[in-house]
């Protein structure tokens, strides 16, 4: 069979039978990539995945793979196909405001790590996407840029804080994206939009160049639309990094490798107790358990997994992350970069006072509040019974989970409670906001990789679901080789991608 | 803000009567390592502004710190020669706090985890007009390892300092260079003493730094700070380091900062002693605060009071892993130190064959290295203490500055000692070739060359000086002739004038006898 | 029952150089008692003896050797600043002394 690509078909290809038809030279990179940038003319007005779009660079970058391979060059698996990038990394020639006022049109003068790596894999960025300011949200509704809606509902949130990179995917406008997960930023909007997303194990991908929000939590990650697509983009993102200290010197797991196995046969399967009871939405935890049930065919031992201090994570990740959070700020001070402000009616202002005005104007009230509330528990009278208890949780939360995995090879819940929800519903009680984190959480605290592959809609609304697994520190091929088994079954149970049933975005004119 | 420039002081013995000083001080040392504490940039000095700075350093988005190894040898180092334990295993933190010369708003640094803590330095003070010299133990408290700030430059305003600037600039070329932070247990004991105690402590630390060859330690150009904490207790009796003395609670201590030479540290402890002894005879209260010292007026100001108060908000630094040296490596470590002074200092008086005496004189001259390394280049050590100790102590108190800091090498001293022995030069040629070489004309050899000093050594010539004088002063010779040899000095003058004083007068004395038939006399 | 009080915030604005408004310092004092009253939960952990753990991962001793490289160039250094003047960044006058 012939397979003759419509250019309005291209960005419906996974990456993998993309790298395929590219080798094929069935079709060129600049194809693909100005198929991508005119998709994004057409739909993303009402997506408003994206915040700056890079054609010229890409183009350039297609064209020079093009010419490459033409005259037979090697090339990386990856090389021409374009990659959309969570606006928290810094990338020369393209502004990085991480999603915030504060930054707005900043150039950075250097590329963060895992840009470089994108650029050595020959992929051209097609841009930056939407986040909320500074990763601090569950639903990309506290960018200072305008929310950004999920393409199965644009009245819905897309997830947070990575709801622009997982938007891009599920609306056809990229068939790769880069996210930051710090308490799922990159999970949790892969469930609320039918895509996947990953979390390496924490040290696993370089943090230098990618705006921080918590340091001993955030990790980058790579988005896809189907389990593969997201290994090979986990394969080109992880490695060493000697400007990281805390990135780890071994080998990247066999992510692909076991991305395309997907046998669970004689995998022992733990189902944690404390995450997918009460309090979760009705239609998630039956798409749950249907999931759990589908490992138990597929030849997985299922077992109940008991993590007592997980009920203490979410106080843990709302103690630390906040801490860390107000300390990595700190240096947007309108001294050397970034907006600079006066305070109203102030002829000659100090520095100090310049500092609090742009402050004051450039974060938006989530960052603030997150900012108040670390300085808060790292004040000296507070810290031991905030911060100092706080790390004292989060050690008997990794110990918890390495009782487990001494008795499962992974673990599994849901990715989130709930589905995704319609915007402006939550974001006047940020507790219910953060509620909202607790599947996800637990894993950034232990430093522990996770995936979220889709596994269906929830009855009551139509919308994703999303399966969180959860392996050992560095073994994440174990997460990719559950959610490729979990994938084919249900794919081809449904006949087609989850996706396929979403409906079809209005094109601009 | 500046206080008057004659602040209220109590008479220094009326303070020390009254009251017992205790003595803390901090000092900071920039470390002489090629790169900053967390990035690779370079650390020349003098640099054009903002062209050794990165992402790293210049605190960009998403930027990360990476430890300089070197660093924490060196850290490592300066632990083991100050006597201290190093922790097994230790943290950076985060010290987070506002200000323009920090790129993060937060520096890294120590808290309660520093590498090295719990050590000793065994320091001689001086004799002094207040007493005989005498040996003091600086107890460590701790040595932790930090990054330097940016420099602020101040625009506008009168002073070109903070206050009254309109605006100011910064340059971040030292944002980052490794500090190390020694601090001292609070110092009891000293007494009267205290601030000899005090410049004899930093003096000792900078030359064990350079010793170390950690740091250029040079107080004048910044690369050691020194911050003097000072409180007054009551007196309780006259021993200071009795029972009872100890047991009175110290009192409100004060921080000064802005202490840029050792005479700065000597001064400004006492100028603090007499400050807040005049404060409490007249029954106020000493305000805990930094104080600036100010050279020029030999003041203690009040600085602005801090309005964060000390809220540093540390945690354990999230970017960087712990620093876990092995017993082994800090064995290594160890086994790099320099002889310690104490030892060092007995070995070279064995060597040299001085009494007690003149080493407390070499060492109350800072002349210990400056007399080793010229005698290592050849000199003998009397002439190693008569150059440095004598002549150019002299010159440099009348220039007022260290005695390290006059534009001669040891090299160069030997050598001058080598022309006068090797009967080149006399005592005044060599003392005009030591003009030259301090003028910055060359070294000895080229100086003497320059300025045509040279010694006659040919018989011949002073012969036929002393024959010309003779004959010219007839009287005079008979005179000596007859045993009037002290007459002789005015002739042995005459010789020396028509020599143009390129004569050793000894010399002449003694040709002069011989030419005239008088045995020469002692 | 957490209480934290509207001065208190307005400290805490202070230290974390952020100017609130009136109605922002009126509702923050609100908004975080009810967060921190929810992560108290934490507390209940007091008792228990383990080391806190301010890293997942177990490395120690990661060096870099003191060899310089290349950084920015002063332009780039100064490309985004809001304002520079002579190689250097123009900050205003600033008030608290070091």
């Amino acid at each position: 069979m012939v397979f003759t690509p419509d250019p309005s078909d291209l960005t419906r290809l996974p990456a993998a039978d993309l790298a395929q038809l590219l080798t094929d030279r069935a079709v060129s990179s600049t194809e693909l990539t100005r198929a991508h940038l005119e998709a994004i003319t057409a739909r993303d007005g009402a997506v408003h995945a994206y915040l700056h779009r890079n054609d010229e660079q890409a183009l350039a970058e297609a064209a020079a793979v093009d010419a490459a391979r033409a005259a037979g060059q090697d090339l990386p698996p990856l090389a021409g196909i374009p990659v959309a990038v969570k606006d928290v990394a810094c990338t020369i020639g393209q502004p990085t405001t991480a999603g915030s006022r504060i930054l707005q049109g900043w150039l950075p003068p250097y590329d963060a790590t895992v840009v470089t790596r994108l650029r050595a894999a020959r992929m051209p960025i097609l841009g930056k996407t939407n986040m909320d300011e500074f990763a601090m949200g569950s639903s990309t509704e506290h960018s200072g840029y305008g929310p950004t809606g999920n393409p199965w509902d644009l009245a819905r949130v897309p997830g947070g804080s990575g709801g622009g990179s997982a938007a891009a995917l599920a609306a056809y406008l990229a068939p790769l994206a880069v996210g930051s997960d710090t308490g799922g930023s990159i999970r949790q909007p892969a469930a609320f939009t039918g895509t996947v997303g990953a979390k390496p194990t924490y040290g696993a991908v370089s943090r230098y160049g990618v705006i921080a929000l918590a340091s001993s939590l955030d990790q980058i990650g790579p988005c896809g639309r189907t389990v593969l697509d997201t290994a090979l983009l986990h394969e080109v993102l992880a490695g060493h990094d000697p400007k990281d200290s805390t990135s780890i010197d071994a080998p990247v797991p066999p992510v692909v490798q076991a991305a395309r196995r997907g046998d669970v046969a004689g995998l022992r399967v733990g189902v944690i107790r404390q995450l997918g009871g009460a309090g979760y939405q009705g239609g998630v935890r039956a798409r749950f358990e249907e999931a759990v049930a589908l490992l138990g065919r597929l030849g997985a031992d299922i077992v109940e997994v008991d993590c007592p201090h997980l009920d203490y994570a979410l106080g843990a990740y709302y103690l630390i992350m906040p801490s860390e959070a107000s300390s990595n700020l700190a240096r947007y001070d309108a001294m050397r970069y970034g907006l600079r402000v006066g305070p109203d009616g102030v002829p000659a202002p100090s520095a100090e006072q310049v500092s609090a005005a742009s402050r004051g104007q450039g974060f938006g009230a989530e960052a603030k509040r997150r900012i108040i509330l670390g300085t808060y528990a790292l004040s000296s009278g507070y810290y031991d019974a905030f911060y100092g208890q706080a790390q004292k949780v989060r050690t008997l939360i990794a110990r918890d989970f390495a009782a487990a995995f001494e008795t499962v090879d992974v673990l599994v819940s849901p990715t989130a409670p709930t589905t995704a929800w319609e915007r402006g519903a939550k974001t006047d009680d940020p507790l219910a906001m953060y509620l909202g984190d607790v599947a996800t959480i637990p894993s950034n605290l232990a430093g522990l990789p996770g995936i979220s592959v889709p596994i269906g809609l929830a009855d009551e609304d139509a919308m994703p679901v999303g399966l969180q697994v959860l392996a050992p520190a560095m073994a994440d091929d174990r997460c990719y080789n559950v959610a490729a088994a979990v994938e084919r079954d249900l794919v081809a149970g449904w006949g087609g991608p989850l996706l396929d049933r979403i409906p079809t975005i209005a094109t601009e004119a | 803000m500046t206080a008057a420039p004659h602040a209220v002081l109590a008479d220094y013995a009326d303070a020390l009567a009254a009251y017992d000083p205790v003595l803390g001080l901090e000092v900071h040392v920039e470390l002489s390592t090629r790169t900053k504490m967390f990035c690779a940039c370079r650390t020349d000095f003098g640099a054009e502004p903002n062209t050794q700075v990165c992402p790293v350093c210049l605190g960009l988005p998403g930027a990360l710190p990476v430890v300089n190894g070197a660093a924490v040898e060196a850290a490592i180092r300066i632990g083991l020669a100050l006597n201290c334990e190093i922790a097994p295993w230790c943290r950076f933190a985060r010290k987070n706090y506002f200000y323009p010369d920090m790129t993060k708003n937060f520096q890294t640094s120590q808290y309660d985890e520093p590498i090295a803590f719990g050590g000793h330095l065994d320091v001689e003070v001086p004799a002094s007009e207040a007493g005989p010299a005498f040996g003091y133990r600086v107890a460590i408290e701790r040595a932790h390892m930090e990054e330097d700030a940016g420099k602020l430059s101040h625009v506008g305003g009168s002073t070109g300092r903070i206050h009254g600037a309109d605006y100011s600039l910064i340059d971040y070329n030292r944002a980052g260079i490794p500090l190390i932070e020694i601090v001292t247990k609070p110092l009891v004991g000293a007494g009267e003493r205290a601030p000899e105690v005090a410049r004899a402590y930093v003096a000792a630390l900078r030359d064990l730094m350079r010793a170390l060859g950690v740091s250029d330690a040079r107080m004048e150009q910044g690369s050691m700070r020194c911050d003097v904490n000072l409180s007054l207790r009551a007196r309780s009796g006259d021993d200071r380091v009795g029972e009872a003395q100890l047991a009175v609670p110290f009192g409100t201590r004060t921080e000064t900062k802005n202490v840029n030479s050792l005479r700065s540290v000597e001064a400004a402890c006492a100028h603090e002693i007499q400050r807040q002894a005049a404060v409490l005879t007249s029954g106020g209260v000493v305000t805990q605060e930094t104080r600036h010292w100010h050279e020029d007026t030999g003041v203690t100001t009040a600085g602005r009071p801090k309005s964060d108060a000390d809220d540093y908000r540390y945690f354990p630094e999230p970017d960087l892993v712990p620093i876990a040296p092995s017993p082994e490596r800090v064995e290594e470590l160890r086994a790099t130190l320099p002889e310690p002074p104490a030892q060092r200092l007995r070995r070279l008086q064995a060597d040299w064959g001085f009494a007690d005496l003149e080493m407390r004189d070499v060492l109350g001259s800072g002349a210990l290295d400056l007399i080793d390394a010229t005698v290592t280049a050849g000199a003998s050590p009397a002439a190693g203490k008569k150059w440095w100790v004598g002549e150019l102590s002299r010159r440099a108190n009348a220039d007022g500055v260290e005695l390290a800091e006059m534009p001669i090498t040891p090299a160069q001293v030997a050598e001058l000692d080598a022309l006068l022995r090797a009967g080149r030069l006399n005592d005044t040629m060599a003392k005009q070739v030591l003009d030259g070489v301090l003028a910055g004309e060359g070294g000895p050899t080229a100086v003497a060359d320059a300025r045509g000093l040279q010694l006659v050594s040919d018989d011949g010539a002073l012969r036929d000086a002393v024959q010309a004088v003779i004959a010219r002063n007839p009287d005079v010779a008979a005179k000596i002739q007859a045993g009037k040899v002290q007459a002789s000095g005015a002739l042995i003058g005459q010789v020396m004038k028509e020599m143009q004083g390129r004569a050793d007068a000894a010399k002449v004395r003694t040709l002069l006898l011989e030419s005239l038939g008088v045995a020469a006399q002692g | 029952m957490s209480t934290i009080s509207r001065d208190q915030v307005a400290h805490l604005a202070m230290l974390a150089r952020i100017d609130l408004s009136e109605t922002e310092l009126d509702a923050m004092a609100g908004e975080l008692a009810v967060i921190l009253d929810a992560f108290a939960k934490v507390g209940e952990l007091a008792d228990v003896d383990v080391p806190g753990m301010s890293h997942p991962l177990p490395l120690t001793d990661v060096y870099r050797a003191d060899t310089p490289a290349p950084g920015l160039t002063q332009e780039a250094a100064l490309a985004a600043a809001p304002e520079a003047e002579d190689g250097r960044f123009a900050v205003p006058r600033i008030l608290t002394e070091d």
